[in-house]
């Protein structure tokens, strides 16, 4: 049984206070608590936040266990303060029937790091062409309630109308990976003046841009709810808030690192910096602080993509795109939104706990740290700096962006359901 | 200079003018019956080659071959993903056989950047031409060209000279490294091609860009026409060939229009009746065959300048010219012993 007194806390980045966790759930808050018996954590003043979500993280298993496992990537949300992650379906094989998310679920549950809820394919083998399972997947003991084809856009428009017609009947929500494949055939990077220089093919805001119109349009016409990934333009953020203006039922997410890097970095020809969406400009990374400060963005997601080594260790054209993320998000959050003075932390619970929590229906997440709730909590130093250094990372690929840069904040304690998954910034 | 060219924009205006000059020392020695130096004696070049493109080897080839370097040609065509072996594994391939310098050509932009900066070898590396990034070589054979042609002084720049650039933009490496090199020397760019083969972004470029090919010839002092691939239209870059040529296709009547000391320039190769009638490209005013010869001494002059930049290019003794610490390595009493 689990007994802990968290002593000293500044929860939610308030005052400090003493929190007690009894048998996996909050059971005191208060200041001058005592438990005898319970292990004491000294917080220091640290800031307790619920344990963090991630509506976007690619575990990779089954099919590319060289990049990541579901227990490796598991071990870096814990590290990275997540306490629920859900993994993306574009896996080997499709995570489009009960059996394969189902598979996920379960080796989730067994490494017991962090819950492992599966996101499963809108279409078969995410072809974009005809409808998986959806309701299997649902009523599986995955319980799926976010479906994507993420990696592809679901193009085809009357598809996408189907599948957020068909997701109402089992409160679902589609989650879109907005890029009109036609205007992004050939992509490397954005489209903009470095690509010109660069001489790498662009990828356009308004391949992002014109997909995130037609679906809000409609899951408006339907009355369905939408959910955008990784929204990376300026653009973006101005259809969502419009959609948002009119009271349909859209949501979105941005990764950190569409939060702190540009397409300037790209000059290196450095593959680490190859992502999709690509790295955008300046404005549009202040667009998207200035969205999820002000709620347009409803939170913050990793899209935590591991490949390895010899996957970026290539020219540009050859790597493969994406880079990880569970391990930085809230350094890189921190550096962006709250040392900026634009999120405080309980907005920073909003948005990487709360909301994602809610836009996945997932429960016993995503909760106030107050008595009689679940016990995933994290405490983060939001004093310490450090160098990024892959090397210390748990995940099993090394594809950061931010090797080398100093960070802000640490992840000293992860507690998932009671029981500590990270202890003093190391794994338990 | 740097160690490697990568980009035009690599060189300073003094740089560029000196690798011009050096050019020019290159190009008298192939006037004579003897067009071999030993400047780069004992050097080993690489000519790294992932696309097919024999002028270009041969270009370079030619021009170690003048400078008495070891050439070795490998060609890697396909790219690394298709061909199983990666780029890295193929640079570690040459620096274990001791390559001095590598000469790139290589279908993805950004390649010899990569080559230059990711430790891999520890040679020089020179682009001969990567993706639709830049080609600087090409751009300093026709910078020399133009000022042979339009301003024939050694040490001088190209100073208020107005170049046209015209044809598919977009997709040129050549464009790239021309815009760049040319602005550099101080000469004024126009790029003129349809809006849909103008890069999107090009407004941050030293340069103008114009639609409309006849507003400019007037103008212009060097029109430099750019090979147009004719599956370009099948992307709907452009409708159709015909359509093309009529619009921004240089023929006998347009070129009549230009300044009687203006030049009309081609990299190769050309797709006559397409960018370039048969009359322009066969007429004296056309350099593209001249370019042709001056690449190789241009070349020479990149790499002397990167590898030899120690030595007199050109010597009239008989001393040996590879560096010092080169040449100490070549020891002819000893080497038998060793086996």
């Amino acid at each position: 049984m689990t007994h802990t007194l968290i002593r000293g806390a500044k929860l939610l980045g308030g005052e400090p206070q003493d929190v007690v966790i009894e048998n996996g759930t909050v059971s005191a808050v208060g200041r001058g608590l005592e438990a005898p018996g319970a292990d004491v954590i000294e917080a220091g003043g640290a800031v307790l936040l619920p344990g963090l979500v991630d509506l976007h993280t690619h575990l990779r298993e089954p099919g590319r266990e060289d990049s990541e496992t579901v227990l490796t990537g598991t071990r870096a949300a814990a590290a990275g303060g997540f306490t629920a992650v859900h993994a993306m379906a574009n896996t080997f094989p499709v995570a489009d029937s009960a059996g394969v998310v189902e598979q996920v679920w379960r080796l989730g549950k067994e490494h017991g790091y962090c819950d492992v809820r599966p996101v499963g394919a809108v279409t078969v083998g995410l072809e974009g062409s005809k409808l998986a399972e959806l309701g299997a997947m649902h009523d599986s003991a995955a319980g799926v309630r976010v479906f994507s084809d993420d990696g592809k856009c679901v193009d085809d428009a009357v598809i996408m109308r189907r599948a957020l017609e068909y997701v109402k009947a089992f409160d679902g929500v589609i989650a879109q990976h907005a890029q009109e494949p036609r205007l992004t055939e050939g992509a490397q990077m954005n489209e903009g003046t470095v690509s010109a220089e660069l001489g790498l093919q662009g990828w356009p805001a308004v391949a992002e841009e014109s997909v995130i119109a037609r679906d809000v349009l409609l899951a408006a016409h339907v009355g369905s709810r939408v959910h955008i990934c990784h929204l990376s333009t300026a653009g973006s953020v101005e259809i969502v808030r419009w959609a948002k203006s009119k009271g349909w039922n859209v949501t979105a997410e941005v990764t950190p690192h569409h939060l702190l890097l540009t397409d300037e970095l790209v000059r290196s020809y450095d593959p680490v910096y190859k992502v999709n969406p690509p790295l955008r400009t300046e404005a549009d990374v202040m667009a998207l602080r200035e969205a999820l400060a002000d709620g347009t963005i409803d939170c913050v997601a990793t899209d935590h993509a591991p490949h390895p080594h010899e996957d970026k260790d290539c020219e540009w054209g050859a790597a493969a795109m994406g880079m990880i993320g569970l391990e930085t998000a809230l350094s890189v959050v921190q550096h962006t939104m709250v040392d900026t003075g634009l999120l405080d932390w309980a907005q920073v619970a909003d948005r990487m706990s709360y909301r994602p929590a809610a836009i996945g229906r997932l429960e016993g997440h995503g909760r106030p740290v107050s008595p009689g709730e679940p016990a995933n909590l994290v405490l983060v130093d939001p004093a310490y700096r450090g160098e990024v250094d892959p090397a210390g990372f748990a995940s099993r690929s090394g594809n950061t962006p931010y090797e080398g840069r100093e960070l802000p904040g640490r992840v000293t304690h992860t507690w998932l359901r009671g029981r500590a998954t990270v202890v003093d910034g190391k794994l338990a | 200079m740097k160690r490697h060219l990568i980009s035009a924009s690599d060189l300073t205006r003094d740089d560029a003018v000196l690798v011009l000059d050096t050019a020019e020392e290159m190009a008298r020695f192939a006037d004579r019956p003897i067009k071999k130096l030993p400047t780069l004696r004992g050097r080993t070049i690489v000519n790294l080659f992932f696309e097919d493109s024999t002028r270009t080897r041969i270009s370079f080839e030619a021009a170690a071959k003048r400078l008495s370097a070891d050439v070795i040609n490998f060609s890697a065509k396909g790219s690394s993903v298709s061909k199983g072996e990666s780029l890295k594994d193929t640079a570690l391939t040459l620096e274990a056989m001791g390559a001095d310098a590598v000469v790139i050509r290589h279908g993805e932009s950004g390649a010899p950047h990569r080559l230059a900066t990711s430790g891999w070898i520890g040679g020089s590396v020179i682009n001969a031409g990567d993706g639709t990034h830049e080609h600087p070589t090409q751009a300093l054979l026709d910078a020399f060209t133009m000022r042979r042609r339009l301003v024939g002084e050694e040490g001088a720049d190209l100073a208020g000279k107005r170049i046209t650039i015209v044809g598919d933009i977009l997709h040129s490496r050549v464009a790239r490294s021309n815009v760049h090199l040319l602005s550099t020397l101080g000469a004024h760019v126009t790029l003129v091609a349809p809006p849909t083969l103008v890069p999107f972004g090009v407004e941050s470029w030293p340069c103008e860009v114009s639609y409309d090919l006849d507003a400019v010839l007037a103008k212009s002092d060097a029109v430099m026409m750019l090979r147009v691939q004719r599956e370009r239209m099948n992307a709907a870059f452009f409708p159709t060939e015909r359509e093309y040529a009529r619009r921004y296709g240089l023929d006998g009547e347009r070129m009549a229009r230009m300044p009687d000391h203006a030049i009309v320039m081609h990299p190769g190769p050309m797709n006559r009746g397409m960018e370039i009638t048969a009359q322009v490209a066969d007429s004296p005013r056309c350099t593209a065959v001249e370019q042709v010869a001056n690449g190789v001494s241009t070349r020479m002059a990149v790499m002397y300048l990167l590898l030899g930049g120690a030595e007199p290019a050109v010597t009239t003794h008989q001393a040996p010219a590879a560096t010092p610490e080169r040449g100490a390595q070549v020891r002819p009493s000893t080497a038998e012993e060793n086996n």
